[in-house]
């Protein structure tokens, strides 16, 4: 009897793998004439959006996501041509304009170009992508701090309030290697991609001194516990605040004084597109107001997208955390790819921290 | 004899695929520079403080956790022997029970009830305790005991069970008392399921970085959480590898002593 029940349970594992197997097969292997093949972030759309692209232009959409750069690199390194489409984010696209896997976008193709933030174009273009040929942002935020207004009674504006012993036991930071030390240096007045030792020792003494306030080191869980209540302070994405102040009417966001990280994704095409025109009617479509509206909707994070801010309530335009002031913004720097010494380097420090 | 090594042909295959060629791998990455070259770098990084503190923690922790697991497993393998085989197949049956669940699950489970309002916390500051153990060398302990507790049960169940009631019989007749019965018959009699069952707990437990990372709150790094994290997104491989082969080294001095043990415990029988 048991061995029967063992066997039947064996070949319903076998039958639903073998299920996802061809499942997996199936899909991109369908040549089609008018075929763009896009990659995206995952839950980085309303699906209904890709829907209603395929009914306007008559091009089907084949959609596959990734959840880190580092794993949709290689994957395009080997063969450009496997995606036509991509929404890297911008140390990414940079990395990649360098290894020449990319081309320029067509902007005259774009009918909705102008619906771009041109601040933002220009943060861009002065950082990352000179002339703003490679990349059309599509969303964008910044690392800050989430406080929970019944539980801390101070103005949080610094990223100082983290070191402050009266929330002991209470602070969440990141359990990323360059989003801590971003808040130390920071704090410190270094720029966020430093590779001084003297400067990356200060930051890991800085933080050491901060461990034994700290209640966890976390990655997605910030959501959930300070969602929860479960701790007063938390260094988190801005794109996630929306979200939690939907569940947690208590929650705050703030983009410290003394600036931040600021990051953008943004779409690009890749050297070996087959299918150029698409690739533009996708941009151009996602670039439209209403379009970029319902995107910022179902994603939650910042759009820089200037003419979908009609459609955007004004308590939520308003609020600094989701749209933080410029001059905040501008003391706000993206990360850059520091090379393998100063990545060791920054590892160095922070297995000392622990 | 050919029909024999074509039946062999798969093992083969998969002890050469899957162990033979990543433990050289493991070796190649971890015994090279960066930009190639012969190293012993990677494998003395462990002497460095930061790497040699969580290397001390682990092995502390895995220690303790095996022994606890012993205490517990060992009286109830006890009784379980005495009991009748469908009573006591059912209670090995609830021990193994939550291992029909995910291990990340459970230890998940074990976060919810242990971190703030969850229902071990609240019983916990009802009971007078203050603070949250997340993020102690506790709630890793507790985790650890609870996920490895089974290996620790199955092997000495087995072991127990195997002996013939003749030969506790014939013990008792020849005058020994039932602490002479268990010291001199039973233990030495269950040693191989004891080894094992250590080298079961002691191994993962030494090497383990989930339990760590969850209920660590990441605060407690452990040899496991450094090599892991040296793969994953320090992409440092070739340090990852040189403490990947020390631990491998710690591994198998313990399991060369628990051998040892176990052979003298044979020949003592013999």
């Amino acid at each position: 009897m048991k061995r029967k029940v063992m066997l039947i349970c064996a070949v319903l594992a076998g039958l639903m793998f073998g299920a996802v197997l061809t499942g997996c097969g199936g899909s991109g292997k369908k040549q089609e004439s008018n075929v763009l093949k896009v990659y995206n972030w995952g839950e980085y759309i309303d699906e209904d959006v890709i829907a209603e692209f395929e009914e306007e232009t008559g091009i089907k959409v084949v959609y596959d996501t990734f959840s880190t750069n580092e794993e949709m690199y290689p994957r395009i390194e080997a063969d450009s041509s496997l995606y036509d489409v991509i929404c890297p984010s911008e140390y990414m696209v940079k990395k990649m304009m360098e290894n020449d896997l990319l081309q320029p976008v067509d902007w005259s193709k774009l009918e909705n170009g102008g619906n771009l933030n041109q601040a933002y174009m220009k943060i861009l273009s002065d950082q990352i992508d000179p002339g703003n040929k490679y990349m059309i942002p599509y969303c964008w935020g910044t690392v800050g701090i989430l406080y929970n207004t019944t539980l801390v009674d101070d103005t949080v504006d610094s990223w100082d309030i983290l070191w402050d012993e009266k929330y002991s036991g209470s602070i969440l930071m990141q359990d990323s290697v360059r989003d801590a030390f971003m808040v130390a240096e920071k704090k410190l007045g270094y720029s966020l991609n430093s590779t001084d030792p003297a400067e990356l020792e200060a930051c890991q003494v800085l933080l050491k001194e901060q461990y034994p306030l700290v209640k966890a080191y976390v990655i997605d869980e910030v959501r959930d516990k300070m969602i929860a209540g479960e701790a007063a302070l938390g260094v988190i994405y801005s794109g996630e605040y929306l979200y939690c102040k939907n569940e947690n009417p208590d929650l705050q966001y703030v983009l410290p004084k003394e600036g931040s990280n600021v990051w953008y994704d943004g779409w690009v095409i890749t050297k070996g597109c087959g299918n150029v025109d698409a690739a533009h009617k996708w941009i151009d479509f996602l670039l439209r107001a209403d379009i970029a509206y319902r995107n910022f909707e179902y994603i939650t994070y910042a759009t820089p997208n200037k003419a979908a801010e009609q459609y955007i309530d004004e308590e939520i335009l308003s609020d600094p955390g989701v749209f933080p002031d410029e001059e905040t913004l501008s003391r706000c720097e993206m990360y850059l790819y520091l090379g393998q010494d100063a990545e060791d380097m920054y590892y160095e420090y922070w297995k000392k921290v622990k | 004899m050919n029909k024999r090594k074509l039946l062999s042909l798969p093992y083969l295959v998969w002890m050469i695929g899957f162990t033979v060629i990543p433990l050289l791998m493991i070796l190649w990455y971890g015994f090279q520079k960066k930009t190639g070259g012969f190293t012993l770098e990677h494998v003395l990084a462990i002497a460095r403080p930061e790497h040699l503190k969580p290397l001390l923690i682990s092995l502390l922790l895995s220690v303790i956790c095996t022994a606890i697991c012993l205490v517990i497993a060992y009286p109830l393998a006890l009784i379980l022997r005495k009991a009748n085989l469908k009573k006591s197949s059912f209670v090995i049956f609830i021990f193994i029970l939550p291992m029909w669940m995910n291990f990340l699950l459970r230890t998940y489970a074990w976060l919810n009830l242990l971190d703030d309002g969850g229902l071990v916390y609240v019983l916990m500051q009802k009971m007078g305790f203050k603070g949250n153990i997340v993020g102690t060398y506790s709630a890793i302990l507790l985790g650890m005991v609870y996920n490895y507790l089974p290996f620790m049960v199955l092997p000495l169940y087995n072991a127990m069970t195997k002996i013939d009631d003749f030969t506790l019989n014939a013990a008792r007749d020849l005058g020994a008392n039932e602490r002479q019965v268990n010291l001199h018959v039973i233990l030495p009699l269950t040693f191989p399921g004891i080894v094992s069952g250590i080298t079961m707990v002691f191994v993962p437990s030494l090497t383990t970085f989930v339990v760590s990372d969850l209920l660590g709150g990441r605060k407690i790094f452990l040899i496991g959480n450094i090599i892991e994290q040296e793969f994953s997104t320090a992409s440092n491989w070739n340090l990852g590898a040189g403490l990947s082969f020390v631990l491998m080294i710690f591994i198998l001095v313990s399991m060369a002593i628990l051998n040892h043990y176990d052979t003298l415990g044979e020949e003592e029988e013999a």
